[in-house]
């Protein structure tokens, strides 16, 4: 269990930032950001 | 006169931090000028704190809301990026994001000190306020997760977030006659509840913070486990509980899911046995 808890934090680093690549890779990460401008305008109370 | 500015720095580092952290997250002058959102190649990169991606000033997204936009495209194309950043946030920082790094965090603790300059009130934690702390994983599950999956919406962003409608919102209508014209009873709503959390955090420390915040939730996942952060020496600690009686937030123990870090605590254990872990020196801590 201690051993578990030592780790855990390492496991969970190097998948934090494997996932980061595989998204750039992916979609690149503007893909997605790009459409926020148009949404925010509604979810900010606009429109 | 340099010791003395070493102390007023080490009083205070926390706050120059806060203030630090508020200006870089927006930045971009010029959007404040112009009333238009900045669409800079560096939007795509969250910032750890909650600071709205349509501020005119914002250089950089907002966590959460990324993670609304993205869930909401998640039948297409798994949120990889936006989740591995929370992961990276959360497992290096836990809430010590909230206690250094949210410029909403420390517009909530100078409300609260206008409360006090202005003699209201100050509601102290109690058990009620602990329950309420829970009410945050509620709206987490929900608004943030479940309303973008299903209705396709950002539900939180366009529902509740009070830092959107007063960092975005109301700057984007004064600066746009346009706008103006489009504005209607959600945006009264947003206003409205801006202005419930305002008038919460002038009588209760950092209310949206406790009660509400999902971001706040989700690092509270990481809490106990992040690298940097508060530290309780066990063999030190005597269970004597003045560093739980001294904060201000919600914690059962130093470094629990509610301790944002502030290091309020660490001048008051009569032990020392709390503080912020050197890097590399586990046994050693740099207060």
């Amino acid at each position: 269990m201690a051993l578990l808890k030592r780790i855990l934090p390492w496991v969970i680093l190097a998948g934090s930032v494997i996932m980061i690549s595989a998204g750039i890779i992916d979609h690149g990460f503007r893909d997605v950001m790009g459409k926020a401008i148009i949404i925010c305008l509604e979810c900010v109370g606009i429109g | 006169m340099m010791k003395g500015l070493r102390e007023h720095f080490k009083e205070y580092r926390r706050r120059y931090i806060q203030l630090m952290t508020a200006v870089l997250y927006n930045c971009n002058l010029g959007g404040f000028l112009s009333g238009r959102i900045g669409n800079w190649n560096s939007k795509g990169l969250c910032v750890p704190g909650l600071n709205c991606y349509s501020c005119p000033g914002a250089a950089f997204a907002c966590p959460l809301g990324s993670l609304q936009n993205s869930l909401q495209n998640s039948a297409f194309r798994f949120p990889f990026y936006v989740i591995g950043t929370l992961l990276l946030f959360g497992i290096l920082l836990g809430r010590l994001v909230c206690g250094f790094l949210c410029p909403f965090g420390l517009i909530q603790e100078l409300l609260h000190k206008l409360g006090r300059l202005l003699h209201l009130p100050d509601i102290k934690k109690n058990r009620l306020t602990r329950g309420l702390s829970y009410l945050k994983y509620g709206i987490l599950i929900f608004f943030v997760v479940a309303v973008p999956v299903v209705r396709f919406v950002p539900g939180f962003c366009k529902y509740i977030c009070p830092a959107g409608t007063l960092e975005a919102g109301i700057p984007l209508v004064l600066a746009d006659e346009h706008l103006q014209a489009q504005i209607g009873l959600l945006f009264s709503w947003k206003v409205f509840v801006l202005a419930l959390c305002i008038l919460g955090c002038m009588f209760c420390y950092r209310s949206f913070c406790r009660f509400i915040c999902p971001l706040g939730a989700i690092y509270s996942f990481f809490n106990s486990t992040a690298f940097f952060g508060i530290k309780v020496k066990n063999d030190k600690c005597t269970g004597c509980g003045v560093c739980v009686r001294t904060c201000k937030m919600d914690i059962k123990k130093a470094g629990d899911r509610e301790c944002i870090h502030c290091g309020e605590c660490i001048k008051t254990c009569p032990v020392g046995a709390i503080g912020y872990p050197c890097p590399g020196k586990s046994s050693a801590f740099k207060n």
